[in-house]
C-alpha cells in the first residue's frame, strides 16, 4: 500500500495523539541541558514539598476536577478555578504538558499522549536531581501518605513508611494516617521515624490535660540558617473520620496557639518560619490572614494543584500559600534567599511528575517491587473493562463514584445510595481493565463497612444539607475540605445562593417527589460511628464488576446547580 | 506531663480541684454546689428569657470577653468552651447555648479578686451560638461565638 505525504502526516498526528511517538526517556537527556525539569537553584535555603500521595507507589492517571466551586470570598479565586480559567490565570498554554498536569482538559487524549504521573521511583529520581543542586535542602511530607492503596491498608502503612524513609523525607504531618489508629501512628513515630523523620503537629493535644501529642515544630539548620517547620495536622480528623480511631486526642485549627508557636520559633532565632499544613487551601488562606510571622504555608488536603503561590497580607507583612496537588503527581520546590537574618526573596515551582520523562530510581523500584510481591497477583485480577473514563475528583460526583453507587444500589437492593465525597482515588482511561488494585485505590480505608438503612425523606435531606454545608459554608474554618456526598437514585437541585438547610431542594426518586415522612432504603459505606459490621465496600464493587464484565460509560447523577452563573470553578466536562 | 502525674490527677480528679478552689476562696461554695440554684433561669426554654432570669438582662456586647471554643465541635456531647473576662471588677459569669432545649449551662461567681476565667464543657445537639455573660461593676456584658455541630463523615 502506498501512502502519500498527506496521509503519512495524518498518521503521524494520530500516533502522537495516542501516545506512540512523544514519550521518550531520551527527554531526560534533554532535561539536563535545559529540559522539562531544568530548575536552576536559587537562594540559600530550599524546601521540597510532597503531599496527599495517598499511598500511590506506582505511576497512575489522575484527572483534575472540572467542578471545584468557590463562593463568597473564594468566588473565582484560586484554588476555585478549573480548566481554561485556571490556565489563563497562571499563564499556561493550552494543549501543553503543563496544561494536562493542572487541568482536566482533553483528559483522555492528553493522558495517552503524556502518560502516567507520579510513582515513588520516578519521584525519587526527580528529588535526587533537585536536591543535587540544592545542598542542605529538606523534604517535607504534608500527610495522607499511609492511606489510599491496598498495600498501605494491608501493611498498616508500613510500605509507605519504608518508602518515605528511603525517599528522604525529613519532616511530616498527617491526616488519614490517624485512621490507622492512634497507637499505630505513635508506634511509627516513636520507632521507624526515630532520629530520621520529625512528625510535627501544633494542633493535636490530649483531651484531658491539653498536652502536646507530637512536637509542634522543629528547627533545622540549613546552610547555617535556622528554619522552623511547624506542623498543622488536619483540624477536623475526629469529625470527618471516625473519632474512635483517636479517642484521646483533640485537633482543631487553633490559630491562637499557632501564633504562640510562630512567636516562640522566632524568639529561638528562626529566620524562616514555614507551616507544613493539612488544613486545606481555603483554611490556609484564612489562617495566613490572621496569623503573622509565617513566611510560607505549604499546604495540602484539598488536592489543589496550584502552579504559583498565593500572597496573603497580614499584620506582620505577608505569607505565601501553596497547595501541591495529590497522588504523587507533583513536587513543590520553594527556594528562599536569606540575607542578614531576613527572607528577601522566595521562588516557587510546582513540578508535575511525568513518569515517561524520568528514569525510575533503582533502589526505590526494588523496594516497591518487594513490598508488592506478596499481593501482586491478587491485585492484578481483571474484574471488568471500562468503556468510559473513570475518575472521582469533583465537587458533586465522579464516574468511579457513580459506579460505586450503582453497585451499592443493585447489590443491596436499595432505593438510593450515599458514597463519601473523598478526593483521593486514581483514574482509568476508556478500554482499560478494572483490576482489584483500581477498586482498592477508591476504597482502601480502615472503616470500609457497607450499610443499608431505612431513612425518612426528611433524614435524607438533613444529611445532604449537613454535608453541603461542610463544602459551601461561607466561613472556610467551618468547611472540612472534602467534596459533596455522592448521591445515587435521587435527583436534586442545589442552590448555592442559599445558606444552611436551604440548599437542597426538588428531591425526586423515580420521578416522584421525595416524601419527608416516608421511609426509603439507603445504602452507604464508610460509617464514622463505631460498631458497623456490613460487608466491606470492595467486596460489593468487585462482585458487581465480575458480574457485569463490561462497564458502560456511567450516567452521572449530578444536581441541577443554581447560582453558578459566571463561576470559574465549574466547566462542562469534555469542553 | 509524665504518665504518673496524669494518672494521679485523673484519679484525684474533680473532687480535688473543686476542694482546692473553695479552700483558696476562688469559688464560693454556693457556686460550686449550686446551693443558690436559680430554677427560673436554668429551666427557661427561650434564650432571652434564660438570660433575663439569670440576671443578665440588657447586657452590652463586649469584645473584652474572650471566648475560646472549637469552630466545629469534635463531639457535641462534650464541647470544650472557655471564657476570660478582661472587664475590670468582673464578679460573675454565665454560659448559654442558645439552641439547646434549656439554654442556660452554668453560672459562676468570683470573689476576692479571683481571675474571671472559666473552662467548662457543654452539650450541644446542633449548631448554635454559645453566649457568655458577665457582671462587672454592677453592669451586664456579653459576647458570643458560633459552634458548628455536624454529623461528620465524608471528609478528605
Amino acid at each position: 500500500m502506498s501512502m502519500n505525504r498527506r496521509e503519512f502526516m495524518q498518521m503521524l498526528a494520530v500516533a502522537a495523539a495516542s501516545g506512540f511517538a512523544l514519550n521518550s526517556r531520551a527527554a531526560l537527556a534533554a532535561d539536563s541541558t535545559g529540559g522539562f525539569y531544568d530548575s536552576p537553584s536559587f537562594g540559600n535555603v530550599s524546601l521540597l514539598h510532597i503531599t496527599d500521595c495517598h499511598a500511590q507507589l506506582l505511576p497512575i492517571y489522575f484527572r483534575e476536577p472540572n467542578v471545584n466551586i468557590g463562593l463568597g470570598q473564594s468566588l473565582n479565586k484560586t484554588p476555585h478555578l478549573v480548566g481554561e480559567k485556571l490556565l489563563k490565570s497562571f499563564g499556561i498554554r493550552p494543549g501543553t504538558r503543563e496544561a494536562h498536569a493542572f487541568t482536566y482538559l482533553d483528559f483522555e487524549n492528553a493522558a495517552r499522549t503524556y502518560g502516567k504521573v507520579g510513582g515513588f521511583a520516578h519521584l525519587s529520581t526527580l528529588i535526587k536531581k533537585i536536591r543535587a543542586s540544592r545542598p542542605g535542602s529538606l523534604l517535607l511530607d504534608g500527610g495522607d501518605t499511609w492511606q489510599g492503596s491496598a498495600t498501605a491498608l494491608w501493611t498498616k502503612g508500613q510500605d509507605m513508611v519504608d518508602a518515605c524513609k528511603l525517599l528522604g523525607v525529613d519532616v511530616m504531618t498527617g491526616h488519614w494516617e490517624f485512621t490507622l489508629g492512634a497507637e499505630r501512628v505513635k508506634q511509627v513515630v516513636d520507632n521507624d521515624f526515630k532520629g530520621k523523620i520529625d512528625f510535627v503537629a501544633q494542633n493535636i493535644k490530649t483531651n484531658d490535660f491539653g498536652d502536646q501529642v507530637f512536637q509542634p515544630y522543629v528547627i533545622k539548620h540549613i546552610n547555617g540558617i535556622p528554619v522552623a517547620i511547624i506542623g498543622q495536622a488536619f483540624p477536623y480528623t475526629p469529625i470527618a473520620n471516625p473519632r474512635y480511631m483517636t479517642p484521646d486526642w483533640s485537633f482543631g485549627i487553633q490559630d491562637d496557639n499557632m501564633q504562640l508557636v510562630v512567636n516562640e520559633a522566632r524568639a529561638k532565632g528562626a529566620q524562616i518560619v514555614v507551616v507544613l499544613s493539612h488544613n486545606g487551601m481555603d483554611v490556609d488562606l484564612k489562617m495566613a490572614s490572621r496569623v503573622s510571622g509565617i513566611d510560607a504555608i505549604l499546604g495540602g488536603h484539598t488536592h489543589d494543584g496550584v502552579p504559583a503561590p498565593i500572597v496573603v497580607k497580614n499584620s506582620g507583612g505577608q505569607t505565601l500559600v501553596t497547595n501541591a496537588g495529590s497522588n504523587g503527581k507533583f513536587l513543590g520546590v520553594m527556594d528562599f534567599e536569606v540575607k542578614g537574618g531576613k527572607v528577601v526573596d522566595i521562588k516557587y515551582k510546582l513540578l508535575p511528575v511525568f513518569a515517561n520523562l524520568i528514569e525510575p530510581d533503582a533502589e526505590m523500584a526494588n523496594l516497591i517491587k518487594k513490598v508488592r510481591a506478596p499481593y501482586e497477583a491478587k491485585l492484578a485480577e481483571k474484574l471488568a473493562v471500562t468503556e468510559g473514563t473513570l475518575y472521582r475528583r469533583g465537587n458533586f460526583n465522579g464516574t468511579f463514584d457513580q459506579l460505586i453507587l450503582d453497585a451499592l444500589m443493585e447489590v443491596k437492593g436499595a432505593d438510593a445510595a450515599f458514597s463519601p465525597g473523598f478526593r483521593w482515588g486514581t483514574s482509568l482511561l476508556p478500554g482499560e481493565a478494572i483490576t482489584l488494585e483500581h477498586v482498592m485505590d477508591q476504597t482502601a480505608i480502615t472503616y470500609p463497612q457497607t450499610t443499608l438503612t431505612e431513612m425518612t425523606g426528611e433524614t435524607i435531606k438533613a444529611i445532604m444539607e449537613d454535608v453541603g454545608d461542610n463544602l459551601f459554608n461561607p466561613d472556610p474554618y467551618k468547611q472540612q475540605g472534602g467534596d459533596m456526598v455522592r448521591v445515587g437514585g435521587i435527583s436534586y437541585t442545589c442552590d448555592l445562593r442559599k445558606g444552611f438547610g436551604k440548599r437542597i431542594n426538588n428531591m425526586m426518586l423515580n420521578g416522584k417527589a421525595l416524601d419527608p415522612n416516608k421511609k426509603y432504603k439507603v445504602a452507604g459505606w464508610a460509617p464514622v460511628a463505631e460498631g458497623a459490621t456490613g460487608e466491606p465496600i470492595w467486596n460489593i464493587v468487585t462482585d458487581y464488576l465480575r458480574d457485569k464484565k463490561v462497564i458502560s460509560p456511567r450516567n452521572l447523577n449530578l444536581p441541577k446547580l443554581i447560582g453558578i452563573e459566571d463561576n470559574a470553578g465549574i466547566a462542562l466536562a469534555g469542553r | 506531663m509524665n504518665p504518673l502525674r496524669r494518672a494521679f490527677l485523673k484519679n484525684a480528679g474533680v473532687v480535688g480541684t473543686v476542694a482546692v478552689a473553695i479552700a483558696t476562696g476562688l469559688l464560693k461554695p454556693g457556686a460550686a454546689f449550686a446551693a443558690a440554684w436559680n430554677s427560673l433561669a436554668f429551666t427557661a426554654k427561650d434564650p432571652a428569657e434564660a438570660i433575663n432570669n439569670a440576671g443578665y438582662g440588657g447586657a452590652a456586647e463586649s469584645s473584652d470577653i474572650m471566648i475560646k471554643a472549637p469552630d466545629i465541635a469534635e463531639n457535641g456531647a462534650v464541647v470544650p468552651v472557655s471564657a476570660t473576662s478582661n472587664i475590670p471588677g468582673t464578679t460573675s459569669m454565665a454560659f448559654f447555648v442558645e439552641k439547646n432545649p434549656t439554654p442556660m449551662i452554668a453560672s459562676f461567681e468570683f470573689s476576692n479578686g479571683a481571675e474571671p476565667y472559666i473552662a467548662t464543657r457543654v452539650k450541644m445537639a446542633k449548631t448554635s451560638v454559645v453566649r457568655v455573660t458577665v457582671k462587672a461593676g454592677g453592669k451586664n456584658y456579653t459576647n458570643s461565638r458560633e459552634v458548628k455541630v455536624t454529623i461528620g463523615g465524608c471528609g478528605g
